[in-house]
């Protein structure tokens, strides 16, 4: 009997490095683009329609059991598992949703504690490499870079007993379509964006200024807006409580932001290397870096969450290490990686000028970030 | 266009439009065309992949109010 696999058990897999391998279905130009990947995931891609006449050849190289197989949506794996089944693999499954519902999962992974109290949490998502967070204190909490699928958050919220008092968005986000606006909306929070990415929204907001502060529970978590423009004009960065520094799309573990998804390269790599030559060195190397992406699982430490010191950075990340200035200017500008998929129209979600079907935006949002220079 | 057969595909998810492609392309002559329409939308890249790999000729592709229409000589 063939069983499902839930994205959460997968992703708890990963994160725990528990071996598993996978049978990718899909064919292979989707499996070249996106794949499940971790350090304990041995994956595989024979595509359905290879398989229609039987699995005999696929069989000699997958394990006697313990497969899950995989597809776009589900359908394909399921025809596909029952045939391994036949062919006498044991501990065959197939993943629940496909790869639809891989993209959609959200761990959340707790980053640490706040002075009073109050903890710092990290959601990952892992299928996109989207991360976001949630800053809770005293019955209150805050969430930034939030995923279109809110219900993970509200739940969470829900569970810890928690008001939902502010949501905000680093920046124009192009890769994925937010929630920011809708959390806000269903728990009366406050909903913060950078005005020089909203200058075309069609919505309300509270704008983020360089030093806005941002109060967290009634011991004042302190959420600090630093302006520090380069992937968009209005790129905004926050420090938590004077520990976290949440870089939104500048500054990555092992890379950094790319300026060019607004079509604005050339005008906005100048503002790049000086958040992050100047602009973030005068902050403190002992802040803990939460980015809003990462592509690469080395990128995740052991506890899996996604995070850096900033000294650390420093000294390791290579986009920080490029002394001259027209070389920096080269790398950020030229063969950079291909762009988001949909990302146009992502943006213009985003900006509250179309509103796409929740099928619709599920599909613009399928694939990997791409929002770093690597 | 002129097809051999055609067949219809809509309403169905993956794998199903390939399966009875793959069916449907074995009760036609080689160097016949099959019109196959289909509403998934995995479909194209699909049936695209599969051709190349059976030595089929994927001649045409459209879509037009959700349905996709695809032209394949048999190989």
């Amino acid at each position: 009997m063939i069983k499902p696999m839930t994205a959460a058990q997968v992703a708890k897999r990963v994160m725990n490095q528990e071996e598993l391998f996978i049978l990718d279905v899909r064919n292979e130009s989707e499996y070249k683009d996106w794949k499940i990947e971790g350090n304990s995931i041995h994956v595989i891609n024979k595509p359905y329609f290879d398989l229609l006449d039987g699995v005999e050849e696929i069989v000699e190289e997958l394990p006697n059991e313990d497969v899950l197989v995989v597809c776009a949506k589900e359908g394909s794996s399921k025809m596909v598992a029952d045939m391994l089944d036949e062919a006498g693999i044991k501990e065959v499954s197939y993943l629940e949703g496909g790869m639809k519902a891989w993209s959609e999962y959200l761990e959340p992974v707790k980053v640490g504690d706040l002075s009073d109290g109050g903890e710092l949490y990290q959601f990952v998502r892992l299928g996109k490499g989207c991360l976001s967070y949630l800053v809770e204190s005293q019955g209150e909490a805050m969430i930034i870079d939030s995923n279109r699928m809110i219900q993970p958050y509200l739940d969470f919220a829900e569970d810890k007993s928690l008001t939902i008092k502010h949501v905000a968005d680093t920046h124009l986000h192009a890769d994925h379509i937010s929630g920011g606006r809708k959390i806000a909306e269903e728990t009366d929070a406050s909903y913060w964006l950078p005005p020089k990415d909203a200058t075309e929204v069609e919505f309300d907001y509270n704008g983020l200024e360089d030093g806005t502060e941002i109060e967290v529970g009634n011991t004042k978590i302190k959420v600090q807006a630093i302006y520090s423009p380069g992937h968009t004009i209005g790129s905004t960065s926050f420090i938590i409580d004077d520990q976290y520094l949440l870089t939104g799309d500048i500054l990555f573990v092992e890379s950094i932001g790319r300026p060019d998804l607004a079509g604005k390269a050339e005008d906005w790599v100048g503002d790049l290397r000086n958040t992050l030559y100047s602009r973030y060195k005068e902050l403190s190397n002992d802040l803990l870096v939460l980015p809003a992406h990462f592509s690469k699982m080395s990128e995740m430490a052991d506890s899996g969450v996604v995070a850096k010191k900033l000294g650390d950075l420093y000294k390791d990340n290579s986009g920080l290490n490029v002394d001259d200035e027209q070389e920096f200017r080269k790398m950020v500008t030229e063969n950079l990686p291909p762009q988001p998929n949909s990302y146009e129209e992502i943006r213009q979600v985003n900006m509250g000028k179309i509103n796409p079907e929740d099928e619709k935006q599920r599909e613009m949002e399928i694939g990997p970030n791409r929002c770093a220079v690597n | 266009m002129n097809a051999a057969k055609v067949l219809d595909a809509k309403g169905l998810a993956c794998p199903m439009p390939i399966v009875k492609t793959k069916k449907a392309i074995g009760e036609i002559e080689s160097g016949e065309i099959l019109e196959v329409q289909a509403t998934d939308a995995g479909a194209k890249a699909d049936l695209t992949a599969w051709t190349e790999s059976t030595g089929h000729e994927l001649l045409d592709s459209s879509e037009a109010d959700g349905v996709y229409t695809f032209f394949i000589k048999k190989g």
